[in-house]
């Protein structure tokens, strides 16, 4: 069975892997749709547009490959959670329709078609937002199980918790969606952005701590992990994980410096390091759980002969999929202009 | 029937997928047809294959879209409504499910921002190259879904592991299953010969309005050709899956052919009214001891009616029977449009056959109903087992409220309506338009000051 363990970490940390590119990619597409109603005009809602729309889809995918993952993967985990989640999750899709469509349906709609479609793209990302936060949550807080089914109510993901979580991940989406406007964009819509990110860096940083000190909350062996319990603070492991928030403190003032130096990239970089870190304090919170505090990676996985078929696949295909991936980035890597859009 | 979470789940599936199957069918023979025109322009330099692909393009792009957005939802669905199945099957189909993003969703969504905003950016070679792997990743996304699809229709390869989920024994089992070849086949060229029935009707209309003439005509004989070759293949790949099915799923055949009775010398019901209570068909219109020899059946073969099998263990018989129908009618409305077509071009009256352009545009969405109601046939007359024989339907469905499916169903109705009908809109507006052409636009032969010659004149 060491191996059938071993199989399933790698399958853990790869979808994990999955679920930060996504996070990384489609965040800051959700977030340019957050910012649309911060836009002077239509123009540069355009130009907006044209900055992530040749690779929202492939973007997009990676939540496929998340969800499609955790089915091949760790079925009961999937099993566990996706009725657990069902309200979020299906609020989710439908926004994602919304803001999907828009991207061509802006183009072709007249008049009154053209508003809707505009608005639709950017309440379908905030709302996307809002349901992805609140998935998260609600996986977070845990699911009432029994015998490996879901067992709970329908509202069970919605608590104060859930919701601080879906606000905070609205903030984060527009930095990554502002941070990326300033890499991708020029002149007027440049400085604005500049702005944004300048706000968007301090609202991160209160929405991150806010985020943290809730989920040391959540459960008391979250608490633990950390060190910490209701009267005392056990030094030694706090120090070890100190850094963490720390570093975060770091770069969101790096983040704040660098819109202020007019930097082109390095706010984007910034901006994911700041999710890598908050992604990596949730990992050191909820290790070893694929379903918090009641299914690891092992109890979940699918058999080892299905674990290690996909490997085969996936060993040399995600390198190849970076690799073309990588290669269309590096093809649109031009600021967008005025004409970027082919219709 | 008792509206619970398994009736309502059961529909939102079927309405979910329904419509996510309507952008394949036409993505999937939209993509290659775009390559090939691709691969014309740059192969003979005549504008003519440019401006269909520029004008096709744009209509792929929209379709595309929401068969994207549409297919994320079912990805979903599985775990939000089907955790049961999920649990159990996992082992088994997830592999291929993960095979499919691995090696072709992620191909065609990177590969399509190329082929839609890289026109100016990257050179002809490499933009068909883009096109090329939009196309290919289409079809390999057809492959693994259509494999695991085929795995539940017909399962093998696979064994209980002990905690009552399935495992499999032998990949190779499960993904090459009875069912995959003839449904992999049926469905590539379903999907072709939808699109050759879109492009028809939209080339077809274009020349009754005297619209970009020599494209029009360049694509309507593309598409006619497609019909008439691929129509008489498609018909014998369905005879194949006919077959097949009749070895693996004779309920499923006994209820889309109307037998009620095991015999000899089964009948091939051309029409009729299946009562499943009274167990017969009213109003029956039939071709004695001809199903048999369909389904390739000798003189003195039994072949079984669902008399053979329990209440409970039969598909829906009405529905199967009748999808069936509908889709066989489509097949053999391609196939008289074809021959039509075929024998118009040879007598070198395809451009000038007005009614034949006219009922090109009626038979426009016959693709999507064949499709459609083919899946109907197949999922349906599956019923009652989600995995053949092994694991039913009802054992398959979340432990979720019904109240939740309800809401949920009623939304994606709402959704879906707003959404689709403005593509629709849209992609018909397009179409209405017609592509760009170089040639002069049309010369009014009405002297000028008629109403005619005004409205000549003033068209854009
Ligand atoms: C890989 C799996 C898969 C694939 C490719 C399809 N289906 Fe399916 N279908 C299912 C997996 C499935 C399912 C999960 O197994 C369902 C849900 C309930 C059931 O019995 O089977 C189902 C049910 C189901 C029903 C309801 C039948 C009933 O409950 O009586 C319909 C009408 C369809 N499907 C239609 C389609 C269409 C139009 C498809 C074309 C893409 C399609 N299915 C592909
Ligand atoms: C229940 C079954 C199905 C599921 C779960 C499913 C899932 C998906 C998903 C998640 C996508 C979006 C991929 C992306 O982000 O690019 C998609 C698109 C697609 N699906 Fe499906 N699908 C199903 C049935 C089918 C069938 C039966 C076919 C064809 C035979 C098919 C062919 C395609 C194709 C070609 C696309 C690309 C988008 C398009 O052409 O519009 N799918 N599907
Ligand atoms: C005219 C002769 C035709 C015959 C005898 C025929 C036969 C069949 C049969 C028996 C099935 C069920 C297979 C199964 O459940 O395993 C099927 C399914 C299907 N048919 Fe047809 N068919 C015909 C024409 C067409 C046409 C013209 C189209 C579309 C353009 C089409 C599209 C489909 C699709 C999409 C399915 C579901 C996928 C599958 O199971 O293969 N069929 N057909």
């Amino acid at each position: 069975m060491v191996f059938g363990t071993e199989l399933s970490m790698i399958w853990a940390i790869l979808i994990a892997v999955a679920v930060f590119l996504y996070v990384a990619l489609d965040g800051f597409d959700l977030g340019v749709g957050i910012l649309f109603p911060f836009a002077k005009d239509a123009r540069e809602r355009d130009q907006m547009q044209a900055a992530i729309a040749p690779v929202w889809d492939g973007n997009e995918t990676w939540l496929v490959l998340g969800g499609g993952g955790l089915f091949a993967a760790f079925p009961k985990a999937y099993a566990a959670l996706m009725p657990a989640l069902y309200a979020p999750i299906i609020l989710m899709l439908l926004a994602l329709i919304f803001r999907g469509v828009a991207f061509e349906f802006r183009h072709h709609g007249r008049g009154l078609g053209a508003k809707w479609w505009t608005i639709a793209f950017s309440a379908g990302s905030i709302v996307a937002a809002i349901a992805q936060g609140l998935v998260l949550g609600g996986f977070i807080q845990g699911v009432t199980l029994e015998g490996g089914q879901f067992a709970g109510g329908a509202f069970d993901w919605l608590t104060p918790f859930s919701l601080l979580v879906a606000a905070s991940l609205v903030i984060g989406y527009a930095l990554l969606g502002a941070t990326w406007l300033v890499f991708k964009t020029q002149g007027e819509l440049f400085e604005r952005a500049r702005t944004w990110v300048k706000q968007l860096a301090l609202f991160t940083a209160l929405a991150m701590g806010a985020v943290s000190l809730a989920t040391l909350g959540v459960d008391p062996r979250v608490t633990e992990r950390w060190g910490l319990t209701m009267t005392s603070v056990d030094w030694p492991t706090f120090i070890q994980l100190a850094p963490l928030p720390l570093l975060a403190a770091a770069i969101c003032y790096l983040l704040w410096r660098g819109a202020d130096k007019r930097r082109h990239f390095a706010p984007y970089l910034f901006a994911v390091s700041l999710f890598l870190i908050g992604y990596l304090g949730l990992a050191v919170s909820l290790w070893p759980y694929i379903v918090p505090f009641a299914m690891t990676p092992a109890d979940a996985a699918a058999a080892d002969n299905a674990l290690s078929l996909m490997l085969w696949g996936a060993a040399p295909m995600l390198p190849i999929i970076l690799g073309y991936t990588a290669y269309v980035y590096w093809i649109f890597r031009a600021k967008v202009s005025d004409d970027a859009a082919y219709h | 029937m008792e509206w619970d979470a398994l009736l309502l789940s059961r529909l939102q599936f079927a309405f979910t997928i329904g419509f996510h199957i309507i952008f394949p069918a036409f993505t999937i023979g939209l993509a290659s047809f775009l390559a090939v025109l691709e691969g014309l322009w740059l192969f003979t330099k005549q504008p003519l294959f440019k401006n269909l692909y520029l004008f096709w393009v744009k209509i792929f792009a929209l379709s595309f879209g929401m068969g994207v957005v549409s297919g994320v939802v079912m990805s979903y669905q599985f775990g939000t409504n089907w955790s049961l199945f999920s649990a159990i099957t996992g082992s088994v189909i997830g592999p291929l499910l993960a095979y499919e993003v691995l090696t072709a969703f992620f191909l065609e969504a990177s590969f399509l921002g190329i082929m839609l905003f890289g026109w100016k950016r990257v050179g002809p070679g490499l933009h068909f190259f883009s096109t090329c792997m939009v196309a290919i990743g289409t079809l390999i996304s057809a492959f693994w879904i259509l494999a695991a699809n085929s795995w539940m229709q017909t399962p093998q390869g696979w064994a209980w592991a002990d905690d009552g989920t399935m495992i499999a024994t032998n990949f190779v089992e499960v993904i090459f299953n009875p069912s995959l070849p003839s449904r992999f086949v049926h469905m590539v060229l379903a999907a072709y010969l939808t699109t050759a029935m879109v492009v028809a009707g939209a080339s077809a209309f274009a020349l009754l309005k005297k619209r970009a003439l020599s494209e029009s005509r360049t694509a309507l004989r593309m598409a006619v050709l497609m019909m008439a070759l691929v129509t008489p293949i498609q018909i014998l790949a369905g005879h194949e899956s006919g077959i097949v099915a009749g070895h693996h799923q004779p309920a499923k055949v006994a209820a889309l052919e109307g037998w009620w009775t095991t015999r000899t010398q089964q009948p091939t019901v051309l029409i009729g009214w299946p009562d499943e209570e009274a167990e017969t068909n009213y109003f029956e219109l039939a071709i004695p001891g001809f199903g048999s020899t369909v389904n390739n059946a000798g003189p003195d073969d039994v072949l079984p009616g669902l008399d053979q099998f329990a209440e409970q263990d039969r598909p829906p018989v009405w529905i199967t029977f009748w999808a069936f129908r509908i889709m066989v009618g489509m097949g053999l409305v391609m196939l008289t449009l074809g021959l039509w077509g075929a024998a118009a071009w040879a007598l070198k009256r395809l451009d000038a056959a007005t009614w034949y352009h006219r009922t090109l545009v009626l038979a426009a969405p016959s693709g999507f109903v064949a499709v459609l109601t083919g899946w109907i046939t197949a999922e349906v007359g599956r019923q009652p087992y989600v995995v053949y024989g092994v694991l039913r339907t009802a054992d398959a469905v979340s432990p979720v409220s019904a109240a939740s499916v309800a809401t949920s169903l009623l939304f994606f109705i709402v959704v879906y309506a707003i959404v689709f009908s403005a593509g629709a809109l849209y992609i018909l507006r397009l179409m209405g338009k017609g592509p760009e052409s170089d040639e002069p636009p049309p010369q009014s032969k009405q002297p000028p000051g008629t109403p005619l010659g005004a409205a000549i004149e003033e068209a854009p």
